[in-house]
């Protein structure tokens, strides 16, 4: 076994933190991390619950492989009831701080109640308590992982924490660790921040030992690192380019969401590319892109540092932004740009900077900027109410909400909400480009027609990260699928969701799955965790946390109507490129998946396939 | 020929696989807060340095200590310290001018880079290659060939 055997539970009510054993028979069933997390919350908390009550819990949870030296073994997963979508919220990070958590000797934090005054919880090794953050609230992620390395004289110590925005109720605030690796969907910040919790400081010097058959493991987990070394897309793609290497390539297949989905192709996409950011700029004769950086870890390193131009409107009298960040990947390079159709990429890295710095999603907060433009443009909302001139493209507009919505400002207490409350008040519920609530990312789902099924079918509402189909559709991996076709879409998708549940739950990151499968991961987890976990197993346990996940949020109420998408990729067909012409056909799609799945047309797990599933 | 344990801190990631394999190897766990070698995240310039012992020929520890329990390990010219001997003066913790030797509470002893004994951890467990093990006469060889390369004239077909 590699768990610690020993997770934390944190009463926040009174003020108690106890340590308990770990449920052996849930961590072979459920893994770790997103799996393990969730059997713990759907077990101890009510569907129904509100989510930014007491009576809501959160958790942070490491997997098996986390602190190991597998490759990417550095994920942890926050785990609650969001207040986005009212399903279940999941959010996976990297960084540094999972590991360390870990390597203190525990698998997971799970936090109750609410504390009266602002509180941080303070984890070295065997010492866990909670401390007052009085004079932590009101910073942001970046100043509070600061003042706590220096109040507690170790600059080692990984911090996990919100900023003013979950403080101040943005919807889709960010648990943030090591200043720019974000949980960064579904509000799982929002909920951290309603129960006064500002901060988990963590420093752990046990490690991770417990590994079932050392030998073998060293064995696998280099066996599998030459894999991602040798992929084309892990060894070469990613480390040059970050995620951002798909801005050029989604936007030639016509997938890439323009102007709240008006368009499917961005005009400006190459401005705002991978490309660009390696690009020496007019202005200054730099290059956006300082490096690359891995997470604990990872021998892929994805992650991008860069540093603006200091010139551009957005910093010239603000030197604080001056140095090297955490830069621009692609999901959020889109949020900001080509879903409002800006395309100043000095703007958007100015825009990632401050999510990054008072902890909000740039996907949900990007996409809900494109339907405030949507808005304007139609004549609905007005410069007076929004406080600036917002049309479409406006790198202005785009910098001034990013600041807005983080300190709850203005017309930013709105744009904090969501673009499902946002667009339903002023009369347009329809132009939320979401499911279940959850703004969608970074593919068109006309276009690529698995990636709609699985934003209508994700959990936690829109994401690519459910079920990331974009690598059949587009790259080709494992096998290359017709992204225009629905057909044999349903089982694709199936098929991912299941295997990225698994992947999720072990605590490695789901960019292995570019050179990956299950098979690849199952000799890792069977070394290091016992000889049970095949293949069949992992497939076995993905389709289980799939399951579970569902049927938590069918008891908070969701049915089959909200495995749904709007309007627009239902009936508005793209306009431009390969997919001239095409619609999402969900209608077409839908029943095949829930067949496939075995549910009921209520969308509930059938009794053959909970008990297929040891439900 | 001995070799060294050469940083190139231009290619590391921070990823930390090298803290993990040093700790691994000298401990049987992964433990980065146990590693003896450390990788340093500078972020605000996003530089990521890789630091361990240098083993300094006129070694500062070994000549510093008063029991004589750092040693040269002939094979490999790693100081290596002998933890039967070390009373955990901490002495060469004040004498390494580099920081490369440190006091470890748990034994009560002080740890530093052996060089695992000639084949040395971090290096096979670097991926990007920010961490070689090479011949000591020959550190400066890469950069040497990548200047070299910059000179190169074409064949003379003329």
């Amino acid at each position: 076994m590699s768990w610690a055997g020993k997770i934390l539970r944190v009463d926040l009510t009174s003020g108690t933190v106890k340590s308990e054993a770990l449920k052996m028979d849930w961590a072979r069933a459920y893994l770790g991390s997103r799996g393990l997390g969730t059997k713990y919350l759907v077990e101890e908390v009510d569907a129904t619950v509100d989510p930014l009550s007491p009576a809501n819990k959160i958790i942070w949870a490491t997997g098996p492989l986390t602190g190991t030296m597998a490759s990417t073994g550095g994920r942890y997963t926050v785990i609650t009831k969001s207040p986005l979508t009212g399903a279940i919220a999941c959010s996976n990070s990297g960084g540094y701080w999972g590991a360390e958590f870990k390597m203190a000797g525990w698998d997971m934090v799970i936090f109750e109640g609410r504390s009266a005054t602002p509180v941080y919880l303070y984890v070295n090794d065997d010492v866990a308590e909670l401390r007052d953050a009085s004079h932590l609230w009101g910073k942001s992620v970046w100043e509070t992982e600061e003042t706590l390395k220096k109040s507690l004289q170790d600059p080692l110590t990984r911090v996990s924490s919100i900023g003013k925005a979950g403080e101040n109720g943005v919807l889709y605030a960010a648990v943030v660790n090591d200043l720019h690796r974000a949980a960064g969907r579904s509000g799982v910040g929002t909920v951290m921040g309603s129960k006064n919790l500002k901060a988990i400081a963590v420093r752990g010097t046990k490690g991770v030992g417990n590994i079932h058959n050392p030998k073998a493991f060293m064995k696998a987990i280099a066996e599998k690192k030459q894999i991602l070394k040798d992929n084309a897309v892990t060894g070469a793609g990613l480390p040059a380019y970050g995620t951002q290497v798909l801005m050029n390539v989604i936007n030639e297949v016509g997938g890439l969401p323009t102007r709240n989905h008006r368009d499917n192709q961005f005009e400006g996409a190459k401005d705002i590319s991978a490309e660009a950011m390696a690009t020496p700029r007019a202005t200054d004769g730099k290059k956006q892109l300082v490096t690359n950086q891995a997470c604990f870890g990872c021998t892929i390193a994805c992650g991008r540092i860069s540093k603006m131009d200091q010139g551009h409107f957005t910093v010239s009298n603000k030197p604080q932004y001056w140095n090297a960040s955490g830069g621009l990947e692609y999901e959020a390079a889109w949020a900001l740009g080509a879903a409002n159709g800006v395309k100043d990429l000095e703007a958007l890295q100015y825009a990632t900077m401050i999510c990054n710095e008072e902890g909000i999603d740039p996907i949900s907060f990007g996409a809900t900027v494109g339907a405030v433009m949507e808005l304007y443009d139609m004549g609905v909302l007005t410069k007076e109410q929004l406080g600036i001139d917002a049309k479409f493209g406006s790198a202005e507009a785009l910098a001034f909400f990013v600041e807005e919505t983080v300190n709850s400002r203005g017309f930013g207490k709105e744009i904090g909400q969501g673009s499902k409350r946002l667009t339903a008040k002023y009369g347009h519920p329809d132009l939320s480009m979401s499911s279940k609530g959850q703004e969608f990312p970074a593919y068109d789902g006309r276009a690529i027609q698995g990636i709609g099924l699985a934003y209508a079918t994700s959990n936690r509402g829109g994401c690519h990260l459910r079920g990331y189909t974009i690598a059949s559709e587009v790259l080709g991996i494992p096998v290359k699928t017709d992204p225009l076709e629905h057909e044999g879409k349903p089982e694709l998708v199936k098929a991912f969701q299941d295997a990225t549940a698994a992947f999720d739950s072990s605590g490695l990151c789901i960019f292995t799955t570019f050179a990956w499968g299950l098979a690849d991961l199952a000799p890792q987890m069977a070394a290091a965790c016992g000889e049970e976990f095949t293949t069949e197993e992992l497939e076995k346990i993905g389709e289980r946390i799939w399951n579970m996940e569902r049927e938590f949020n069918n008891r908070a109420g969701f049915t089959a109507k909200d495995d749904s998408l709007p309007k627009r990729l239902l009936s508005e067909a793209c306009k431009t490129g390969p997919a001239t012409g095409k619609v999402n056909m969900l209608a077409e799609m839908m029943p095949k998946y829930y067949a496939a799945r075995g549910w009921d047309a209520e969308g509930r797990p059938t009794a053959e396939t909970r008990e297929r599933l040891s439900l | 020929m001995q070799k060294l344990l050469h940083i190139n801190a231009d290619k590391c990631t921070g990823c930390l696989q090298c803290e993990m394999a040093c700790s691994y190897e000298n401990y049987g766990t992964f433990a980065t807060a146990k590693s003896r070698i450390k990788v340093f995240d500078f972020h605000t310039t996003g530089k990521k340095v890789p630091y361990t012992c240098t083993q300094c020929d006129e070694a500062w520890c070994l000549h510093a200590c008063p029991v004589e329990a750092i040693t040269l390990d002939k094979a490999t010219g790693a100081k290596v310290v002998n933890e039967a001997t070390c009373v955990g003066c901490k002495v060469c913790t004040i004498a390494c001018p580099f920081g490369t030797i440190n006091y470890v509470e748990e034994t009560g002893k002080v740890q530093k880079c052996d060089l695992c004994g000639g084949d040395p951890a971090c290096a096979s467990a670097c991926p990007t290659g920010a961490i070689t093990f090479i011949d000591a006469n020959w550190t400066g060889l890469g950069k040497m060939e990548q200047w070299a390369n910059k000179l190169g004239n074409q064949p003379s077909a003329t």
